[in-house]
């Protein structure tokens, strides 16, 4: 037999030994403990009940059971426990089939070499080529494995819990979660209680998402231009007080915001009282409420495009305005036909960015308004939730895991399909190939 | 152009500016005075107080745990940030300078996963913190925000890096510096104002984080000054206000001066992460 296949073979046998028949000492002594490793691990930890336990959810639920004359309380399969625990053995056995995979590669790869006539690696010169030519993925382990367990394995269960039951009043330990497809996207868009407030809360979420962009970055521009007049002084001091509104935690903001748009006591209805109007209520009339929403996210938001606007201020060549002025336009005109153009040409992608965010903006809508109104056809959510804010509800309140969920797909979709459009188009997405 | 006119446009333009002065400031201005006002009541029948007591700055350190709360968020904003750069540092460095096979799926893949809410996540979060022991503990906090922050950033810190010039580590390396002595000599000195505008961004997620933070950590003494500050307000808004006040001053002093501070390294980061993507 070839020298290359009976090397991979022998570590398709077992992870190493292709290594030891190359004569690698040290690499397969590596590769074979660690294969003893994960097979030992596997056994001890019964990984095969772990996967098949992802499959079924589980076979019996706590409860009460009779054995003999006596009622036990017997402690059942609890299905998320479960699923998680299935989610990790799943990545374990991945990524142990991967370094399964480079084993038995490297010992075909090494195999060639033998039966090239050249000199097989010594274990020193393979520290030092992965050094050399796989640094990248010696600095990328830690972050994949923070990023693996941390943020994909919950993301990955989190989707899952979209297609199964896993809602109130169907919780473990009592009753067991089932597999159940697409039934719950399903539902959403067909029964009555679910749809009527999805789409309700869909569409206030797209209108949101809109109006907020366009007024914060709107506002933000026309800030920037009114202190980037050259007849303006003390350009620094303006900006500086305008970027106060971003310098404070938006928790500390909005809270205090709250509180200056209560009805009763607030300090904005106390002023107008003064000239004579009478109790607006800001925050518990559903459209007050929405345009206050509006105004106080503005006050968040106008800093930020404003500080990219000074930035692309200075680039508009000032001819363009010259020439402008010498045509006769006007300071409306001059806006909207130089700066606003180039403006838009510059922050395109900042413009959809800002757009995804607003669609996300949690804060802004949980601190001030918690979703209020209550809007009473709604299934767990008020007249200013978005989908965001509801799908926290469901998932915090309400216990409707599987529904928050399928709301995280909607959203991720909704996103993913601007981000993709928009992201395609950036600079360090496309990459120019500076080196290598 | 007509003289009256253009005195006229500026006459307007300082109005305006006057104008957006009073309301930008006019919350902190607000709050600052609520805190500092007697009694203990959100109606005020003028805006500055008529006399003006410390009372309720002392109450906070007194009645309610906040010098723990306090400690606590700073412990953790602060190791989240160091460890959260440091994996920030690395992968960004990683996805920009190497070519290695998985590298456009790892770019993709972390694209996808900035796309999901974080909300929803938070439930398996807590599942998995559950499973291995570390609910209601610091550590937790700060192992998901780090790695939170890598997730984040990461595309603003690719950028940045993408235009630093490959021939500075390629003379580097033909003088015979390992990639270690690269990356610690020559990329993370020049990343500097890069790592300044994330760290101040990651610092500040965590000292706000009110939600998480609160699923996490269950015991008083446990909680950070978000969360702390939250249940205030939810739980006596409207009968113990100037004492929210006060708290929400103190929490907001630390994250205003060092944005005020690091503004040029901000305005910069912005501006890059803007045209960068």
């Amino acid at each position: 037999m070839r020298k290359p296949t009976a090397g991979a073979l022998l570590s398709a046998l077992f992870m190493g030994l292709g290594q030891l028949y190359h004569g690698q000492w040290m690499k397969g002594i590596l590769f074979l403990a660690v294969g003893i490793g994960f097979l030992g691990g596997a056994a001890a930890l019964d990984l095969p009940d772990y996967l098949r336990g992802l499959w079924t959810l589980g076979d019996q639920p706590s409860g009460l059971v009779k054995v003999g004359k006596l009622t036990q309380m017997v402690e059942g399969d609890h299905s998320i426990f479960l699923l998680i625990k299935g989610l990790m053995a799943l990545l374990a056995v991945l990524l142990a089939a991967a370094l399964y995979a480079a084993c038995i590669r490297d010992a075909y790869k090494t195999g060639l070499q033998r039966e090239e006539g050249r000199k097989v690696r010594s274990f020193g010169q393979t520290l030092r080529a992965i050094n050399q030519r796989n640094f990248a993925y010696v600095v990328l382990l830690l972050p994949a494995v923070f990023i693996l367990f941390l943020t994909v394995l919950p993301l990955v269960f989190s989707i899952l819990l979209a297609f199964t039951n896993y809602a109130d009043p169907n919780l473990p330990p009592a009753n067991l979660v089932d597999w159940v497809g697409f039934a719950n996207f399903v539902k959403l868009v067909s029964l009555k209680v679910w749809s009527d407030t999805f789409f309700g809360v869909l569409l206030w979420t797209v209108v949101w998402a809109a109006i907020a962009t366009v007024t914060t970055y709107v506002g933000g521009i026309l800030v920037a231009v009114l202190i980037h007049q050259p007849r303006i002084r003390f350009k620094a001091f303006w900006r500086t007080v305008m970027i106060v509104p971003f310098a404070i935690p938006s928790l500390i903001s909005l809270l205090v915001m709250r509180n200056m748009f209560n009805n009763k006591f607030g300090p904005i209805n106390d002023m107008l009282r003064m000239i004579g109007i009478e109790g607006v209520p800001w925050l518990t009339n559903p459209m007050w409420a929405k345009a206050t929403l509006m105004i106080v996210n503005m006050w968040i938001g106008i800093p930020i495009t404003m500080i990219l606007a000074f930035g692309i201020l200075t680039t508009i060549p000032r001819d363009l305005y010259e020439a402008a002025e010498v045509d006769g336009a006007g300071s409306y005109q001059k806006f909207r036909r130089i700066t606003l153009p180039m403006m838009l040409f510059a922050t395109a992608p900042v413009l959809i960015m800002q757009f995804a965010g607003n669609i996300n903006n949690f804060n802004v809508i949980y601190l001030m308004t918690d979703g209020g109104p209550v809007n009473t056809h709604y299934q767990y959510a008020g007249h200013t939730d978005l989908l965001v804010t509801w799908l926290y509800k469901l998932a915090l309140d309400q216990a409707q895991y599987s529904f928050a969920s399928v709301i995280g797909i909607v959203i991720f979709l909704m996103i993913a399909s601007l981000s993709i459009w928009s992201y395609r188009r950036t600079r360090s997405y496309k990459e120019e190939d500076m080196i290598v | 152009m007509n003289g009256s006119n253009a005195r006229l446009k500026l006459g307007l333009s300082y109005a305006i500016l006057i104008v957006l002065t009073i309301v930008s400031l006019y919350p902190a201005l607000w709050i600052v005075l609520s805190s500092l006002k007697e009694g203990n009541s959100l109606y005020s029948e003028t805006l500055i107080p008529r006399s003006f007591t410390f009372e309720h700055y002392r109450e906070l350190f007194r009645s309610t745990k906040y010098p723990i709360w306090f400690m606590n968020t700073l412990k953790i904003a602060t190791l989240s940030t160091v460890l959260g750069t440091f994996l920030l540092l690395l992968t960004s460095y990683a996805v920009s300078r190497f070519r290695f096979a998985g590298r456009r799926f790892s770019l993709n893949a972390l694209l996808v996963l900035q796309m999901f809410p974080g909300f929803m996540a938070m439930i398996a979060v807590y599942v998995v913190l559950n499973t291995v022991g570390l609910l209601n503990s610091h550590l937790a906090l700060v192992l998901v925000y780090s790695s939170g922050a890598i997730v984040t950033n990461v595309f603003v810190a690719k950028g940045f890096f993408d235009t630093v010039p490959g021939s500075l580590e390629e003379a580097a390396r033909i003088d015979g510096a390992s990639h270690l002595t690269v990356f610690f000599r020559i990329m993370v000195p020049l990343a500097k104002p890069m790592l300044t505008y994330a760290s101040l961004m990651i610092f500040n997620g965590c000292f706000v984080d009110f939600i998480f933070a609160d699923l996490v950590l269950r015991s008083e003494d446990q909680r950070t000054l978000a969360v702390g500050l939250y249940k205030m307000v939810n739980q006596r808004n409207s009968t113990e206000f100037t004492l929210f006040a006060s708290g929400a001053v103190l929490v907001a002093l630390p994250v205003m001066t060092l944005f005020l501070v690091l503004q040029r390294n901000l305005v910069d980061g912005l501006t890059a992460g803007a045209s960068k993507g």
